[in-house]
């Protein structure tokens, strides 16, 4: 298996194996939470692991990562989070007083956005079995407008909006990892997304869809969505924020930002029209400063995700089938 | 009717559109002989009878004297019983069946235009789009086959009755040549502003005016749209193009202007003047503005191959540059709306007309003794093979200078340069022409070959497909099987396949491979020492990184690259690769001549054009266990660097340093595996240099090399490998 990076082998991964195997119409619209019914109320429920390394980053660890995730996914599907899970996998020899760090901040965590941890398992494996800790977290929240948002209903005309600047949480990481020896001014942009989503949501009725901008990036997430609605997403490359410290640190490193990990960045798709109104109620809040408008969806060509340089050339933003290697000679 | 005998004839290649049926009949009306011609799906019919010996005459004839544009592959002849014709006539042409005539390329007005269009007298004096069955747009105006008017961009211009009964005489030039048309019937050219709104005068005269006066002018050639200025303002139209460095080709009036500008041998006389006209290569005589190809010892020089380019050229009194009317590393614009969006904010002024651009087709471009951009004028005529493509076969080629191959039978349709395959007008160009070549030469794929690079867009679309059976050619086995084929030998060799980049079957970037290779297979027997690339695609644009790297590895570190050779040790983004044209770069960036590239290549042809051509000196590097030590070669350099040599002393070196290494590996592999042949190919073999100085030795040795000619040893000839190696395929 080389299915890491979210890319298009994750992708393929997920198709071939348990898409195959559990197909359900929940399931089959593959977003970041299922909705499901019980007596009549429509609720969201989710579920994500969480393996960086390392554990420890500028602006939080796996802790808070693994509380905030799986409150985002909620989020962005339209609901509002409310009990979590967790679960432990740690390594034999893990020091406690890392384990203790790591809980006081998915308790802080879970207390800013509002949800308690109801439930939880711990399993510890042989030394060398695991690297450090694994965190499983589930969650369930209440669907705000049932049946409503979804990037199948993503259409030609819609305005695509980032919260954020992007990369911040991919490259502190790799920074963290000590190997490089580079000074940067950067934290993780982990955060809890649902108090903004709420904002949005309320200031907006056009949204048609959002997800969270974790594995592969935003250029993962443009590509899930122009597949899903069969439209073309055409993106103006120097509209996409990006911190200078990211832009700096992703030259050096030879990464696009684009393909790079966010924590608590979204993405969102509303119509046209609303596009301003949008962009009003995101930067109104405090996680939505720096929001930005960053491109348009078009009907052609469908299922592709266009990339407008600031040349003026159109780039193919593709999906990556694993870790980038070079194409060019 | 005593001693009389009768013969049917069929004629197949590029026999359609190009006089031959006139021919034909001239030949035979001059010999006495009766019958018939006429065109069909398969090519041309002939049927003749008369004496013996004029009918011998005919059929030595018929392939030795065929008009210049006609390209016979095969001639078939059967003996039938006389009919007793009295006359000889051209037939019909009959439609239906399978398609296996094939179409020209577009070609140079031709002597007989050029004399009319410069008669005052002549009803097409001065007239743009004079053409004739010799001359004037073929491919770039086909939408459909048969080759007939109606099916070309010039269906909507109705021909006037001068025009039309020339083109029903067959005596007459223009007899069936389908684009035909005058000042009557024919296209118009229009000069208009940048916004949009037509300009007063006469097109020809205001354009020329505007170039003198500085301007930048869109002009609509024959594959798509130029940007043209003169020489002098190269440097603003670089700005406006933003393209750094990358040289610009200048279109001069003759071969006479051409001298004065390059040193032009009986060679480049030759390819200058073809009925081709590509952009030829030629050593410059250092006398035209700097702009044009900085820090080039060579300049691309090409004639005027259309009626409106000499009109021009005559015009202006002077050379132009004439390049590609595109954006940065986008395709040519071609659809006259399409043109005038994307060149607003380049071009000041926009020379056109209203025959449609069918094929977006970029200028050719050769060197002697090898082309390096096969494009207008070569294509569509296939690479004839001398062995059978048993079932046809489909090859999507690589992601930089893209073309794709149709093959079947004996014969292999490379496309045109379509490009980078990055942007989406350019994927777009490569999907429309494979439907295009599939449809024109009647050819649906049944294997399809793509590169194993996961992420080329060729590589996607070719295994998106169903239907047909996919299989994945190693990039440097399809260079090395490209090789073979461009020299009709179908192995086994050593192959040397020296290039950028290439994705390997370790999942690692290759570039500097030895193989034994045959159409069937191959095996990696040597290859570069892999060093890690700090940054992937950056270590590519930036060449420094791969010095850093290089320097790590020979344990002479920089300490203002400790960042990047951490990030080489972190593996981070890092991949390894056995790359000749890294280190390439590796050593332009130590040499101070390139940190950072503007175009494909850049740094290794700086540095091929800094070397000491007469330098003898050499690098030697270690070669164990089929292990070539690149990083022996950038030990030389340094040591020669700490010695206070110039750069054009330690290029020299350095390039003899690679010739000596691949000469010393292909003898040990002819020894150990008794092969006597070497194919030479990818990328890094435009290096003249090198390419001279390795063939040499190598020839010196005894050994056979086999080099291209046919298609471009860089990546636009992977097509071709990919589908001799599909073909071959059981
Ligand atoms: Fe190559
Ligand atoms: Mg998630
Ligand atoms: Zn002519
Ligand atoms: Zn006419």
């Amino acid at each position: 298996l080389a299915h890491g990076s979210g890319g298009k082998a994750t992708q393929t991964l997920i198709e071939a194996v348990f898409l195959d195997a559990f197909s359900n119409p929940m399931l089959d619209r593959l977003e970041d939470a299922a909705e499901l019914s019980v007596n009549e109320t429509r609720l969201a429920l989710t579920t994500d692991s969480f393996v960086v390394s390392p554990l420890f980053f500028p602006g939080g660890n796996i802790g808070d990562l693994a509380v905030n995730g799986t409150v985002n996914d909620l989020a962005v599907s339209g609901a509002k989070p409310l009990y979590l899970t967790a679960g432990f996998i740690l390594e034999e020899g893990f020091p406690v007083a890392d384990l203790i760090r790591i809980v006081a901040s998915m308790k802080a965590a879970a207390d800013a956005a509002g949800v308690s941890i109801v439930t939880g398992d711990t399993k510890v494996v042989q030394r060398g079995k695991a690297d450090g800790c694994y965190i499983n977290t589930a969650g369930v929240g209440v669907v705000r407008c049932p049946g409503r948002l979804g990037a199948a209903t993503v259409q030609p005309g819609d305005a695509v909006l980032v919260s954020g600047s992007i990369g911040d949480h991919g490259v502190t990481v790799m920074l963290a990892r000590g190997e490089l020896d580079i000074e940067a001014d950067l934290v993780s942009d982990t955060a809890p997304v649902h108090d903004l989503v709420a904002t949005l949501l309320a200031a907006t009725p056009g949204v048609r869809a959002m997800r969270d901008a974790t594995r592969g990036g935003v250029a993962t997430i443009l590509n899930e969505v122009a597949k899903a609605a069969d439209v073309a997403v055409v993106v103006d490359e120097d509209k996409v924020p990006v911190g200078t410290e990211v832009r700096g640190a992703s030259e050096l490193l030879g990464i696009d930002p684009l393909y790079v990990a966010c924590e608590g960045r979204i993405v969102v798709f509303v119509a046209g029209a609303e596009a301003e109104t949008a962009l009003d109620a995101l930067r109104s809040h405090p996680l939505g400063r720096e929001a930005a408008l960053i491109g348009r969806v078009k009907a052609d060509p469908p299922g592709l995700v266009l990339l407008n340089t600031t040349f003026g050339g159109t780039r193919i933003c593709d999906l990556l089938v694993g870790d980038p290697l070079p194409r060019i000679c | 009717m005593d001693g009389r005998i009768r013969r049917d004839v069929r004629v197949e290649g590029v026999v359609q559109g190009v006089g031959f049926r006139p021919f034909v009949h001239s030949l035979a009306t001059r010999l006495g002989l009766t019958g018939r011609v006429g065109n069909d799906v398969n090519g041309v019919f002939v049927e003749i009878e008369g004496p013996a010996a004029s009918v011998t005459s005919f059929l030595t004839a018929l392939e030795r004297d065929a008009p210049p544009l006609a390209s016979i592959s095969q001639v078939t002849v059967t003996a039938g019983e006389p009919r007793g014709a009295d006359e000889f006539a051209i037939v019909a042409s009959s439609g239906g069946g399978p398609r296996r005539t094939l179409v020209s390329a577009d070609t140079a007005t031709c002597a007989d235009c050029l004399r009319e269009m410069g008669t005052p007298t002549d009803r097409r004096f001065m007239y743009p789009f004079i053409n004739c069955t010799n001359c004037g747009p073929r491919f770039t105006i086909v939408r459909d086959v048969p080759y007939d008017r109606p099916f070309t961009t010039m269906s909507g211009f109705e021909m006037c009755s001068l025009c039309s009964a020339e083109y029903h005489d067959p005596t007459d030039r223009r007899f069936h040549a389908q684009p035909t048309c005058c000042p009557t019937c024919g296209p118009q050219l229009r000069l208009l502003s940048a916004a949009g709104s037509p300009l007063a005068g006469d097109p020809i005269g205001e354009t020329a005016a505007l170039l003198h006066a500085g301007r930048i002018v869109a002009i609509k050639g024959l594959g798509g749209y130029h940007l043209a200025s003169i020489p002098s303002e190269a440097s603003v139209l670089r700005q406006r193009k933003h393209r750094e460095d990358k040289p610009f080709a200048l279109m001069v009036s003759d071969v006479d202007v051409a001298d004065r500008l390059c040193v032009v041998d009986s060679t480049g006389r030759e390819l200058l003047t073809s009925r081709v006209r590509p952009i030829v290569l030629l050593p410059s005589r250092g006398v035209v503005a700097p702009g044009v190809a900085p820090g080039n010892r060579q300049l691309g020089l090409m004639l005027p191959y259309t009626p409106l380019h000499h009109l021009l050229l005559d015009a202006v009194g002077g050379p132009i540059v004439l390049t590609s009317g595109n954006v940065s590393d986008e395709p040519i614009a071609f659809v006259d709306t399409e043109a005038f969006t994307r060149l607003h904010g380049i071009a000041d002024a926009f020379l056109t007309h209203d025959r449609a651009i069918h094929m977006r087709t970029d200028d050719s471009v050769v060197r002697p003794g090898t082309v390096l951009r096969r494009s207008r004028g070569y294509v569509p005529e296939p690479i004839a093979l001398s062995w059978n493509i048993p079932r046809p076969v489909l090859a999507c080629g690589a992601e930089l200078k893209n073309t794709f191959c149709l093959a079947r039978d004996r014969h292999a349709f490379v496309s045109h340069h379509i490009g980078d395959l990055e942007n989406y007008e350019t994927l777009r160009s490569f999907v429309d022409g494979i439907e295009h070549f599939s449809r024109l030469f009647d050819i649906t794929p049944e294997v399809v070959a793509h590169d194993l690079h996961p992420e080329y867009l060729s590589t996607k679309h070719a295994i998106e497909l169903s239907d047909v059976d996919i299989v994945g050619v190693q990039h440097h086995h399809a260079h090395i099987a490209s090789c073979l084929a461009d020299n009709n030998d179908p192995g086994p060799v050593i192959g040397v396949a020296f290039d950028g980049t290439g994705y390997g079957t370790d999942g690692t970037i290759w570039g500097g491979e030895f193989l034994l290779a045959d159409l069937t297979g191959f095996t990696r027997v040597a290859h570069l020492a892999p060093v890690p690339m700090p940054g992937g695609t950056a270590a590519i644009r930036q060449p420094w990184r791969m010095a850093a790297a290089y320097l790590d590895a020979a344990g002479e570190p920089r300490p203002e690259w400790a960042t990047i050779v951490a990030l080489a040790h972190s593996g981070l983004n890092s991949p390894k690769t056995s790359s000749a044209g890294r280190l390439f770069d590796a050593v332009a960036a130590l040499l101070g001549i390139r940190d950072t590239v503007n175009y494909e290549g850049q740094a290794a042809i700086e540095l091929e054009q800094r070397a000491d051509p007469g330098e003898r000196g050499s690098y030697p590097a270690s070669i164990e266990d089929g292990v070539v030590y690149g990083v022996d070669l950038i030990r030389g350099v340094t040591s020669d660097l700490r010695k206070g040599l110039s750069p054009a002393t330690i290029a020299g070196r350095f390039h003899n340093g690679v010739a000596d290494m691949i000469v010393r590996t292909c003898l040990r592999l002819s020894e150990e595996h008794g092969l006597t042949k070497v194919a030479l190919s990818g990328g890094v073999f435009q290096n003249l240099l090198l390419l001279n100085r390795t063939t040499d030795q190598l020839t010196a040795h005894g050994l056979e090399v086999l080099t291209h000619h046919r298609v471009p040893t860089n990546d636009g000839g992977i097509s071709l490998g990919q589908a001799v190696i599909a073909a071959a395929q059981r």
